[in-house]
């Protein structure tokens, strides 16, 4: 019996060991290089990162895209999961090809949206065959932020649904039947069943996939990249900058302990927003 | 009911499409020929098939070693994350022991943090260790954002394996690796073979760590990320379509699991 004492312990030790190495100790490296220099104690890098020209846009940006892509991922997510339900026949193939982006990498995305977008790309094709324009337009230029804003908006949402649809459907698949059944005999209208009984019984999928999506989407950075070069400075992007072209560290990780910040902010924010007390949980 | 259902049908169809069709259109962009990438205006079919851009893609300086280098470094995330995570999503399964929940918890906080970022202070460190611009580096930190989710999966994937087959065993006089060997490995791996390759498509298609680790072994996304600003248009394409087609043939392979995988990872 003493063997089933330790058993656990040293079946996680394992993993407890590496992610105190390249999860806890990066974490801490990250805070500590992010506030040091050569004197010891600073907030220099920090004043450096707030004072480079590039930084409130990046800030902006990246809020901007996240407010705009996160919300729209979910009424998409919500809207395709509810169709799902209803589906009888094809069910897999249908779900095989809405989970597809699923393996796309955001680069991967990106360049997609590029042959679509891009001067000489279909999307011009298709307006100058409606006689919309007369030559090739850049939409993806610095020259073009609002189109160029709505071209990552459009890349992520294809890309990136697919995770928020993925633990939806999960979680509908464990929400009981018997509650709708009940609801629509006492005469509930779809729209009243999916708003009163739906939706609360799928809050805590709806937290996961929130949390998980919002975090990821400020990460964003090879869409951004792919489709408009520098042109749409967003923080991860210029975290990659300092640390690549600058060669400087301290300011790469100061934009990190930003993004990261950001991360942990969210996720305690949908933790408590969408809490599910303790008694509702099934 | 029948115009109802009309709708409903066109709007499967149409989300389908959505789907596809850039998909499409970046495959006639990769194989449609190098005219077909200035043509103008453009056709939805491809003038001419040739795989000839895809070809010379990978004939190009750096790319074959950049698309092995990307395996390497998906097949060592597959490994380290499977080997790592399926013990402790075993112990989180069957033992109930102090720490438990602080385990939990650890693992649950890396979802509350973008983890690939963390590879900005590691390359002091990778450098003193001689990891940096390694593969096998690499693969550590992708490691690190494939193995909470293996161990959250492989847990729930023992949690629905019957203990009492389990006690079966022992009681006929197997000790407790035999019975985990003969009884709940082979139930268990389908499920952990899936998650496997789940842990491939996320380092396959992970760009920043790798981008920041690597200055000579990229991998094939942090290559495509460095040259992008001077590559031509259809090299681009190409590359894009080298990354698409794995992830999508290995999302087929296990959708069936895909499901499965999220619905209790959610807990």
């Amino acid at each position: 019996m003493r063997a089933n004492a330790v058993l656990p312990y040293v079946l996680i030790a394992p993993s407890v060991l590496f992610l105190a190495a390249f999860f806890l100790y990066p974490l801490a490296q990250t805070v500590a290089l992010s506030l040091s220099d050569a004197d010891g104690f600073t907030f220099a890098h920090y004043a450096r990162m707030a004072g480079d020209l590039n930084f409130k846009d990046a800030l902006v940006n990246t809020f901007l895209l996240v407010a705009v892509v996160v919300p729209l991922q979910l009424i998409a997510a919500l809207g395709m999961a509810q169709m799902l339900t209803k589906l009888r026949k094809g069910r897999d193939l249908v779900l095989w090809v809405w989970t597809i982006p699923l393996g796309v990498s955001d680069l991967a995305a990106g360049l997609v949206w590029l042959a679509l977008l891009t001067d000489r790309g279909y999307l011009n094709s298709a307006l100058f065959a409606l006689g919309l324009i007369d030559a090739p337009t850049g939409w993806l230029s610095y020259e073009t932020p609002v189109t160029l804003f709505f071209a990552i908006v459009l890349a992520e949402i294809w890309r990136a649904t697919a995770i928020v649809l993925v633990i939806l459907v999960a979680g509908l698949g464990l929400v009981p039947k018997e509650y709708d059944e009940a609801a629509q005999i006492f005469g509930a209208t779809p729209w009243q069943r999916f708003t009163k009984i739906t939706l609360p019984l799928l809050k805590p999928s709806i937290q996961t996939a929130l949390t998980l999506r919002t975090v990821l989407a400020f990460e964003v950075f090879a869409v951004v990249f792919a489709l408009g070069g520098t042109s749409f400075p967003v923080l991860v992007g210029e975290a990659y900058i300092w640390q690549f072209q600058n060669q400087n560290y301290a300011v790469a990780s100061a934009y990190a302990v930003l993004v990261m910040a950001i991360s942990l902010g969210a996720t305690v924010f949908y933790l408590r927003v969408l809490r599910t007390p303790p008694e509702a949980r099934g | 009911m029948t115009a109802r259902r009309l709708v409903y049908y066109a709007g499967i169809a149409m989300i389908c499409a959505w789907i596809l069709v850039p998909i499409w259109l970046i495959a006639v962009g990769a194989i449609g020929g190098r005219q077909g990438v200035f043509l103008w205006p453009k056709s939805l079919w491809p003038r001419e098939f040739s795989f000839a851009a895809v070809e010379l893609f990978l004939r190009i300086e750096g790319v074959g070693k950049a698309l092995w280098n990307s395996v390497l470094a998906a097949a060592l995330t597959m490994v380290l994350s499977v080997a790592l995570g399926a013990p402790a999503g075993y112990a989180l399964a069957r033992f109930a022991f102090r720490g438990q929940n602080a385990y939990r918890l650890l693992i649950l906080l890396t979802r509350a943090f973008p983890i690939a970022i963390l590879a900005l202070p590691l390359t002091v460190s990778f450098i003193r260790w001689g990891l940096y611009d390694t593969v096998f580096g690499v693969a550590l930190v992708h490691t690190a954002l494939a193995l909470p989710f293996a161990a959250l999966v492989s847990s729930s994937l023992f949690a629905g394996i019957p203990r009492e087959l389990e006690e079966a065993a022992w009681v006929f006089g197997c000790t407790r690796l035999q019975a985990f060997a003969k009884i709940v490995l082979p139930l268990a791996l389908p499920g952990i073979a899936a998650t496997a390759i789940f842990a491939f498509v996320i380092s396959w298609n992970e760009v920043f760590a790798a981008s920041v680790l690597t200055v000579r072994e990229r991998t094939l996304t942090a290559y495509l990320l460095t040259v992008l600003s001077e590559s031509p248009l259809h090299f681009r394409f190409a590359g894009g379509l080298v990354l698409i087609l794995p992830s999508v043939v290995f999302i087929f392979a296990v959708r069936r699991y895909l499901f499965a995988m999220w619905g209790i990872a959610n807990r």
